[in-house]
């Protein structure tokens, strides 16, 4: 991404929207890009649930670096409240204000008030900040992770998606000119309300197909030998079919590519698999059930579907 | 005309009250409400009068059906009080053969509530012929009997007692308490702003409690059928009073029930449930069901400090190891588990079968129950204090 984002018009298809995402070597499917087609031209909010390591969060960084836009981002977590992410006040400045107002005398109470919540006392959480007009365009507004937070923020949100504003008891409303481009993440630990997917335009993104992998893995990690990376991705995907506590994710597939080139492997072997697992799979019931004896069957049979398709 | 009139006002008085007895809270302001509206409607069709009155005396999309019900059955045909009554005498016309829907009993007996003076033993016979026989019919799919408003009632006054041991967790959010140790400026500049300025006045915040998510996984097989209604209900009390809670149900596959359950009415909750499950009353499979909730589940509903409630007799078919494994993980994933198990109808209990065995070292809480027969014993179950009072290993030292 370059320093000075220049604003880069909307895709004006799903085609073009394929072709941005590929651009930044996202390679998404098209049920996807239909989606961030329609929000884009719709103007609404992007839900994108999904396991973890699937490329949620990147879409948003995508989306920003593709179109120019300034990136937002509000990582959630637990406790997460109104003066972290929509605005707080700037209090030591605001007291200063009336020292001196004091000090000079004119302590009328009414004024003071007004002027101690203006706009120049007013701190811009990720929320607010998505609001204000760019020159680049209406900034992404990432909300990472949503699911972390309590159900006590989404309700902060409504207000947000719906119609982009904001309201500050002290101030009034404040309204975007220009809606951000919103996209909300979720890992599904829990179930967002439906109140807030209402607002938004859903996606489930799964995992990718053996040909689309096998594409972002060669895109992501360039000097991978073509015979090393096919057999990784066909790999991983007979390790999805498994009964497995947690199936390894994109960014896991990505990673053992990039370890097993680190480590000079030109193919699979099962000393090698083993010895690497922990790199796919974080469980360690489902470790002690792939290593071994059963990741040598599950090379082979890779080896075998891979013969055959040649 | 007036006569006309004043039935008219008499029988809305009185429907409204048979409401009230349904369950719908109403207040005297509600029919003179619905007075005023009929006066300003006028009666029109039956349709115009349904809605008017549905307009003034529903206030929650829930008691809707409650209230579709009681109209249904209040003003059959023209509906009026002596149609009522004729519909109740023997000869009563068009029976129906389906099954009584959610909440008709309810309204049926808010009905003859209000009728006691009217109505003979004879009569009461014949309405008690039409209206449970239904009940008891045994469908494919279960059929629970309905819940009298009494048993709503005590069901609601129980659910509050409710007190699972670590109910209260600490969040991360703060709020404002005088005993607080944070330093709330919002607060204590808008307080020093009224007083002018001069004054600081330090408001405090302090962390906020909050009860955790409830996640219960109810056994529904065969040995637990007799108290499979009760535990339902129990669910949907709590469903109803809790912010979060998940309700599983498994005999010998895993049913998730949480949507059902958030029916308000309790009949309408537990038809729900019955249409969505397959295997009432069946084998039981403990290790297969908490496989797949430990697979699909758990990481979607074991977040944010989550109560387990294990409710099942823990009488597995065929108990191996695969049973230790995923209780254990089970234990794992959440902050608490707690085993409530109704088999023990006598003292003489010991913990014996291997299926109970595997499960005793895996639940921070075994609760016992001895005689299951009310949602206030279930509660008291639950709710007994004392860190000595569910210790499971109390149960397999009794063994050793």
């Amino acid at each position: 991404m370059s320093k000075t984002p220049a604003a880069r018009p909307l895709p004006a298809s799903i085609d073009a929207t394929l072709d941005l995402l590929a651009g930044a070597d996202y390679l998404a499917d098209r049920s996807l890009a239909t989606v961030l087609f329609l929000a884009l031209k719709m103007g609404r909010p992007i839900f994108l649930e999904g396991e973890a390591g699937v490329g949620k969060t990147e879409i948003g960084k995508v989306l920003a670096a593709t179109l120019g836009r300034r990136l937002i981002r509000l990582q959630c977590y637990e406790g997460l409240d109104v003066a972290a992410a929509v605005y707080e006040w700037n209090y030591a400045a605001q007291m200063i204000t009336i020292r001196l107002a004091e000090a000079e005398g004119h302590a009328d109470r009414e004024r003071l008030e007004h002027d101690v919540f203006s706009e120049r006392f007013l701190i811009k959480r990720p929320l607010l900040q998505a609001l204000e007009p760019d020159t680049a365009g209406a900034p992404v507004l990432l909300i990472d992770e949503l699911d972390r937070t309590d159900e006590a923020f989404e309700a902060f949100l409504l207000e947000v998606l719906a119609d982009f504003q904001v309201t500050i008891p002290e101030m009034g409303t404040i309204k975007a000119a220009h809606p951000p481009i919103a996209v909300i993440t979720s890992n599904r630990t829990r179930e967002i309300h439906d109140a807030l997917k209402r607002r938004c335009l859903y996606h489930w993104v799964g995992y990718p197909t053996a040909g689309r992998e096998l594409s972002i893995v060669r895109t992501k990690v360039p000097n991978i030998s073509a015979r090393l990376s096919q057999e990784v991705v066909h790999f991983v995907q007979a390790l999805r079919k498994e009964d497995l506590f947690k199936s390894p994710g994109v960014a896991e597939t990505l990673d053992w590519a990039t370890a097993l080139s680190e480590l000079d492997a030109v193919a699979l072997d099962p000393a090698t698999v083993s010895d690497t697992l922990g790199v796919l799979l974080k469980y360690q019931d489902d470790i002690a059930r792939i290593e071994g004896s059963k990741a040598k069957e599950l090379i082979d049979q890779v080896r075998a579907e891979l013969r055959a398709a040649e | 005309m007036a006569d006309q009139q004043g039935r008219l006002a008499e029988n809305i008085v009185y429907f409204a009250r048979a409401l009230r007895a349904a369950g719908i809270p109403l207040g005297p302001g509600s029919v003179l409400d619905a007075l005023e509206a009929m006066k300003a409607a006028g009666v029109g069709t039956r349709e115009d009068f349904y809605w008017t009155l549905h307009a003034v005396f529903v206030k929650r999309h829930e008691q809707s059906l409650v209230f579709d019900q009681a109209f249904r059955i209040f003003f059959r045909k023209r509906g009026y009080l002596d149609q009522l009554m004729a519909m109740m005498t023997p000869q009563a016309p068009g029976a129906p053969a389906q099954p009584p829907s959610a909440a008709a009993t309810r309204v049926q007996q808010a009905l003859f509530e209000g009728l006691d003076t009217l109505r003979d033993e004879e009569r009461e016979v014949e309405i008690d012929a039409r209206f449970t026989v239904s009940d008891r019919e045994v469908l494919q799919k279960k059929d629970f009997a309905q819940m009298t408003a009494a048993e709503i009632a005590a069901a609601g006054r129980a659910i509050k007692r409710l007190m699972l041991s670590l109910d209260e967790v600490r969040t991360r959010r703060l709020a404002p308490d005088r005993h607080g140790h944070v330093v709330d400026i919002r607060r204590t500049l808008r307080a020093s702003l009224k007083a002018g300025g001069a004054v600081i006045d330090l408001k405090y915040l302090g962390p906020k409690t909050r009860t955790p998510p409830i996640v219960a996984l109810l056994d529904i097989s065969g040995s637990m059928s007799d108290y499979t209604r009760l535990f339902l209900h129990f669910l949907h009390a709590v469903t109803d009073a809790r912010k979060r809670v998940h309700s599983f149900l498994f005999g010998t596959r895993l049913t998730n029930v949480t949507r059902a359950l958030k029916e308000r009415d309790p009949d309408e909750a537990l038809a729900a449930c019955s249409s969505s499950v397959l295997d009432w009353s069946g084998g039981t499979r403990i290790a297969t069901s908490l496989h797949a909730f430990n697979k699909h589940w758990a990481r979607r509903v074991l977040t944010q400090g989550a109560i387990v409630l294990l409710i099942t007799d823990g009488l597995e078919r065929d108990p191996d190891d695969r049973l230790e494994f995923e209780i254990d993980r089970l234990h794992r994933s959440c902050r608490r588990l707690v085993w409530l198990n109704p088999l023990l109808r006598f003292e003489g209990f010991e913990a014996k079968a291997k299926g109970i065995r595997t499960l005793l070292p895996h639940v921070d809480e075994f609760r016992p129950i001895h005689n299951l027969d009310s949602m206030a014993a279930l509660v008291g179950a639950l709710s007994e204090g004392g860190s000595r009072a569910g210790d499971p290993k109390a149960w397999l030292r009794k063994v050793a």
